[in-house]
């Protein structure tokens, strides 16, 4: 994604010393071939650690449940709209876990740092970028499996999608560029600050107000007007109504191309920020 | 690519003492593995009016093929030298070549040239020995079955053949160390740095870490810059030692040549029975014994330096004797590392070390 925003490291060159085999190989494949090393680490990472895989899948199951079973009745209100609760709900739950699942990078990223492993890497003749992309496809992945088991868990339970293969696919495409503005965002605070409380701190702080400040629970024309406003600035609601958008029997293309593109423009610039603090980091090393 | 003045760079004003004015033998033949000439290097620091100076003003010459040790206590700045010279971190001013190639203007060559041990350990531990390996020489462009070959050949050596398929987590912190120091080794680097690669080890595991590290210098061939606060550990490794202390060179020399400068072994001597004579008799006795110089008399104990302590034993004897206070135990002492680094940083090592805790 960003391959072409950090002035990598040089490219390669002949190894003056027993280091064989890479001196020719074309910079670009060689950058794709690191970002993919890279990600596959972290794939293995988070296959080893079946907890965290256990709680991730099972999360989104409970909220999925808990949410379906308490606001079952708002679908009855006046202007609510969809036809059941549920249809509402999994696209909401689908944001939610990208939010969530993925606010919490910045801790790995602490980690490595403190263990030395970042340092250890970027002795390495690794370019940057790969660093940063392989957390980028890594989390995007992540996300992307995430939601189609929520759609999955969604279908069983009887939910409808009218808006088709295609706008499934939207759905989550764009839970998974939300995931990475946070992904990405957490890791340039982890870098920034270097202290778990804060990334803590800030993600308790953020998670439920950015979720119930969008069309996640509750569609905004339900909404005092004050939250309507603030909502249209939230990344997560840009996300939904994307989704939302795209999933309708008649999907709204324009509300899709705007809400979508500003998603992915803050994913973008997300990305961004996150190389810059990378680079400051290795200033404080 | 050794600088025409590399021969002067030990003469510079940061490094007063003869030792280290000793031009570098290879001045004149090989290019210096490392060069390092005038490192500064400051840290701002949170919650600190000035920034910290890590280093100083540093400068050193490693020929090829050695282990040159840096020896010094906690926050001397051996790891931020060890930092700068791997391009990990960038220093305010001055200049080095490692390999023969500019940090500064060449990261990506010396990149490949070096391996490096840090000294937090940085394999990743939710990853097998092995794959942590094999991840590292990937990351060299190494790949397929010459890789495989590397991993399991560094596995034998380091002793790790039957944990390589194990999560690193899972290894004591001896076996965690021998995979760092493979991890440096797996594109065979023409220059390893070695950041205190025996801190936390127990005295077996750490002799065992020794023999290794003589091996990659001797058979190997490789130049190993070595930091260090053990003593003994410099004392037995490096060919050359420097003594970094507040960010500085304070003396740079071979470890016999260190402790040559300071003329002389210490005697020390237990006088039998209550000291017959007063403290003076025996003062005056041993002034009168030639090359015995530096007398204290504590008791029944008594110390002084000699040239050559061995040789001097007999005459000191005799001379206790006259004075009516026999001998019961004399023993004699070559002047340790911890006395060179008393001189030279003008305190001792382990007041150096709890003075920067
Ligand atoms: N990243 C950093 N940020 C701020 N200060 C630092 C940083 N790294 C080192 N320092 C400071 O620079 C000085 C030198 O530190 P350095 O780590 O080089 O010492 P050292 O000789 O390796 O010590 P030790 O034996 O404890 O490892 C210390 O005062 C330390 O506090
Ligand atoms: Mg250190």
């Amino acid at each position: 994604m960003s391959t072409s925003t950090l002035p990598a490291a040089p490219a390669p060159a002949p190894a003056p010393t027993g280091a064989r085999g890479s001196g020719a190989r074309p910079r670009l494949t060689e950058g794709a071939a690191q970002t993919w090393f890279m990600t596959q680490r972290q794939f293995m990472a988070f296959a080893r650690q079946p907890a965290y895989l256990i709680i991730t899948l099972i999360q989104p199951v409970i909220w999925l449940f808990l949410f379906g079973a308490l606001f079952r009745k708002v679908v009855e209100l006046p202007g609510f709209g969809a036809g059941s609760y549920l249809d509402y709900l999994v696209p909401g739950v689908i944001v939610m876990s990208a939010v969530s699942a993925n606010m919490w990078a910045g801790m790995g990223t602490l980690e490595e740092i403190e263990r030395g492993t970042l340092n250890r890497f970027l002795i390495t003749p690794v370019h940057r970028s790969a660093l940063m992309n392989a957390n980028v496809v890594a989390q995007s992945a992540t996300t992307a499996i995430q939601s189609l088991i929520i759609i999955l868990l969604g279908w069983i339970g009887g939910a409808h999608y009218p808006g088709g293969v295609l706008g499934l696919l939207i759905l989550v495409v764009v839970a998974s560029a939300l995931g990475t503005i946070f992904g990405a965002f957490s890791n340039a605070l982890g870098m920034l600050v270097r202290q778990r409380e804060s990334i803590i701190g800030i993600n308790t702080f953020l998670l439920l107000p950015l979720t119930f400040l969008s069309s996640a629970f509750m569609p905004p024309t339900l909404m005092p007007h004050w939250m309507q406003v603030v909502a249209r600035f939230n990344p997560v609601n840009w996300a939904l109504e994307t989704g939302r958008a795209a999933m309708a029997a008649h999907p709204d293309w324009w509300s899709v191309l705007s809400h979508g593109g500003w998603t992915l423009l803050l994913a973008a610039f997300a990305v961004w920020l996150s190389l810059r603090t990378f680079r400051s980091y290795q200033k404080s090393v | 690519m050794t600088s025409p003045n590399g021969g002067t760079v030990r003469t510079a004003a940061t490094v007063p003492h003869p030792a280290a004015a000793r031009p570098a033998p290879a001045a004149a033949g090989r290019p210096l593995a490392i060069e390092a000439v005038d490192l500064v290097k400051t840290y701002q620091v949170k919650g600190r009016s000035g920034p910290v100076r890590a280093l100083d003003g540093l400068s050193i010459g490693v020929e090829p093929g050695i282990v040159f040790g840096l020896l010094g206590p906690n926050g001397a700045g051996k790891s931020t030298t060890v930092k700068i010279l791997t391009t990990l971190a960038a220093a305010d001013s001055g200049r080095a070549t490692v390999a023969g190639r500019s940090i500064a203007a060449d990261p990506a060559l010396v990149r490949r040239a070096i391996g490096v041990v840090a000294q937090r350990s940085g394999a990743d531990p939710v990853a097998t020995g092995r794959e942590n390996l094999l991840l590292q020489g990937r990351l060299y462009g190494m790949r397929g079955a010459e890789l495989a070959r590397r991993a399991d050949e560094l596995l034998d050596r380091f002793d790790l053949a039957d944990a390589g398929r194990r999560q690193v987590k899972t290894y004591s912190g001896g076996m965690q160390r021998r995979l760092d120091v493979a991890l440096g080794l797996v594109h065979r680097p023409e220059v390893l740095f070695l950041d205190e690669p025996t801190t936390g080890l127990d005295p077996e595991a750490r002799t065992a870490m020794w023999d290794e590290i003589g091996r990659l210098a001797g058979d190997d061939g490789l130049t190993i810059l070595l930091t260090t606060h053990y003593l003994e550990e410099a004392d037995r490794l490096a060919a050359r030692l420097a003594i970094v202390d507040r960010g500085r060179i304070v003396a740079e020399g071979t470890p016999d040549d260190l402790k040559g400068e300071l003329h002389g072994d210490a005697v020390h001597a237990v006088l039998a029975g209550t000291p017959a004579a007063d403290a003076l008799g025996v003062y005056e006795a041993l002034g009168r014994v030639p090359g015995i110089r530096e007398i204290t008399v504590d008791g029944r104990r008594v110390s002084a330096r000699a040239d050559d302590g061995a040789a001097a034993v007999p005459a000191v004897l005799a001379a206790l004797d006259q004075a009516g206070s026999p001998v019961a135990a004399v023993t004699v002492a070559r002047p340790s590392l911890d006395d060179v680094y008393l001189r030279y940083a003008g305190r001792s090592f382990a007041d150096a070390e709890g003075a920067s805790r």
